[in-house]
């Protein structure tokens, strides 16, 4: 490779051309299908490539994540760009916590230049969950104005200053849902705003808890959401209940049952990783049968390879290009 | 683990913040008293002493009801009269997604969650109930410690940014 900037062959078609191709499977009534690629402690382009690789052939789409836990990676925009540049679907994640609005928005320009076509509007993780807690935490936007920022960019062609653009970004826009945690009962109005300010999908926090997204989409669906928006539900494995507790304790916002725990800690240590899939693979069919869930979205971290098996078991692989 | 300041979470007082009609009730009656007293004020005060009284008396009162952070542009009506400023992330629209189990903060454990708070609340008001769902623009940072009334009476920023309020106009 040198120093020279060629890219790995595309396992997929050329992204650079105008449209999200996410938004195509989904408009288009498929289960999609999407996955967190874990954005590398690295320089060097090959390792996003070997990445996106593991995921590439089974995904409609990949997210970068934005320094997820408030830890520092390769940043998102790059991860992207260079994942559009070798053919991939790229999401690009933006949170809050790191940057001010004339940041943003200038990063915002610069993807859509790059060819990413799918952006995933957050809040953030607070600076004091990551490795570097005394860090200065941003929050100059929320995840409600990042995003109807975004969507003023794109429909009306001007920055927030008013400034105009030349060339608007097209963007097809999400943002994220976690039914878990408080207020349980009021969280589909909290939907419901996301999605009156511009929200096209949705990826949801990882769902361990079946019974609580069931609770919540029938509100979503009581006040007509699901046929506003193409909601996408997280899940992932989880390699032991030790992992587990970690992520209880350490991740904000994740709800894991006992129950799952449990399930991990009776299991022999050396099928625990298979039980861990195999729970996803269960909920996911679960999910499956909810009305007004459109797809999945995975988020196995640092075990990218286990994606495509967990896509595969649970009945999801397809054809691609689908459309 | 960093702390959130400490400074800046005053007690102020638990009872009335849990009581959301009865605050309703003043921030009524303030908006009005302060719209016939703003005029008064202006021509009997020399030049620059009527935003002095107006930044002295929000911090002191709002402060002590509602741990008030001096944004200088108060939505609390909107919010269940519970201050947005309080939460670490700032958010004008939220409860994040980094709520505890509990209910409390993801930043600071042992403080319960501004906007789990300020739902319960919105849903107790009578005038303003609902309007917790409004989506609420950036926050202008450069009105940070003036005063909210005198940016509400004499119409500061009340349009927002220009980009912002073409959409709202429509």
């Amino acid at each position: 490779m040198g120093n020279s900037d060629r890219t790995p062959e595309a396992s997929q078609g050329d992204s650079r051309s105008g449209e999200s191709r996410l938004r195509r499977v989904l408009e288009a009534g498929q289960f999609a299908v999407t996955a967190e690629l874990s954005t590398p402690d690295s320089a060097d382009p090959q390792d996003v490539f070997a990445n996106a690789a593991k995921l590439g052939g089974v995904c409609d789409g990949i997210n970068a994540t934005d320094g997820s836990g408030a830890n520092c990676h390769m940043s998102s925009v790059a991860c992207c760009a260079l994942m559009a540049r070798a053919g991939y679907e790229p999401v690009l994640q933006i949170s809050c916590r790191d940057r001010n609005r004339i940041a943003i928005q200038g990063d915002l320009l610069g993807a859509a230049a790059l060819g990413v076509r799918n952006v995933l509007c957050l809040t953030g993780d607070d600076v004091s969950a990551g490795d570097q807690p005394e860090a200065r935490r941003v929050f100059d936007f929320d995840a409600l104005q990042l995003l109807r920022t975004a969507e003023i960019m794109r429909d009306r062609g001007v920055l927030l200053s008013g400034r105009k653009l030349t060339t608007p970004p097209a963007y097809f826009l999400g943002a994220a849902a976690n039914p878990f945690v408080p207020p349980r009962d009021l969280r589909h109005l909290r939907l419901a705003k996301k999605i009156e300010a511009g929200a096209q999908f949705i990826q949801t926090q990882y769902c361990f808890d079946v019974p609580v997204l069931e609770a919540f989409m029938r509100r979503a669906r009581d006040m007509g959401l699901h046929g506003n928006v193409h909601l996408l539900v997280g899940v992932g494995p989880l390699r032991s209940e030790r992992a587990a507790e970690f992520m209880r304790r350490r991740v904000p916002g994740v709800h894991i049952p006992d129950a799952i725990v449990e399930r991990l800690a009776k299991t022999p240590r050396k099928s625990k990783r298979e039980e861990g899939i195999r729970i996803c693979v269960e909920i996911i069919e679960q999910v499956k049968q909810i009305e007004g869930v459109r797809g999945v979205h995975i988020m196995a971290y640092r075990q990218e390879e286990t994606v495509p098996e967990i896509v595969e078991r649970a009945g999801l692989l397809r054809e691609k290009p689908t459309v | 683990m960093t702390t959130f300041a400490e400074s800046k979470r005053m007690p102020g007082s638990e009872w009335l913040k849990d009581r959301p009609r009865l605050l309703e009730a003043v921030y009524r009656g303030s908006e009005a008293g302060l719209r016939l007293l703003y005029p008064v004020l202006r021509r009997v005060l020399p030049a620059g002493w009527t935003e002095r009284v107006f930044v002295w008396t929000e911090e002191v009162s709002k402060g002590y009801l509602f741990n008030c952070q001096m944004c200088g542009q108060c939505i609390l009506h909107s919010t269940g009269m519970t201050c947005p400023m309080n939460c670490p992330k700032n958010l004008r629209n939220g409860p994040c997604g980094g709520v505890r189990q509990n209910g409390n903060c993801e930043v600071i454990p042992d403080m319960p969650c501004v906007w789990v708070q300020a739902w319960r609340r919105d849903a107790q008001m009578e005038r303003y109930s609902g309007e917790i769902l409004l989506l609420q623009r950036p926050v202008n940072r450069a009105l940070q410690d003036s005063s909210a009334w005198l940016n509400l009476l004499e119409g500061v920023d009340a349009q927002g940014p220009p980009g912002w309020s073409a959409i709202e106009l429509e």
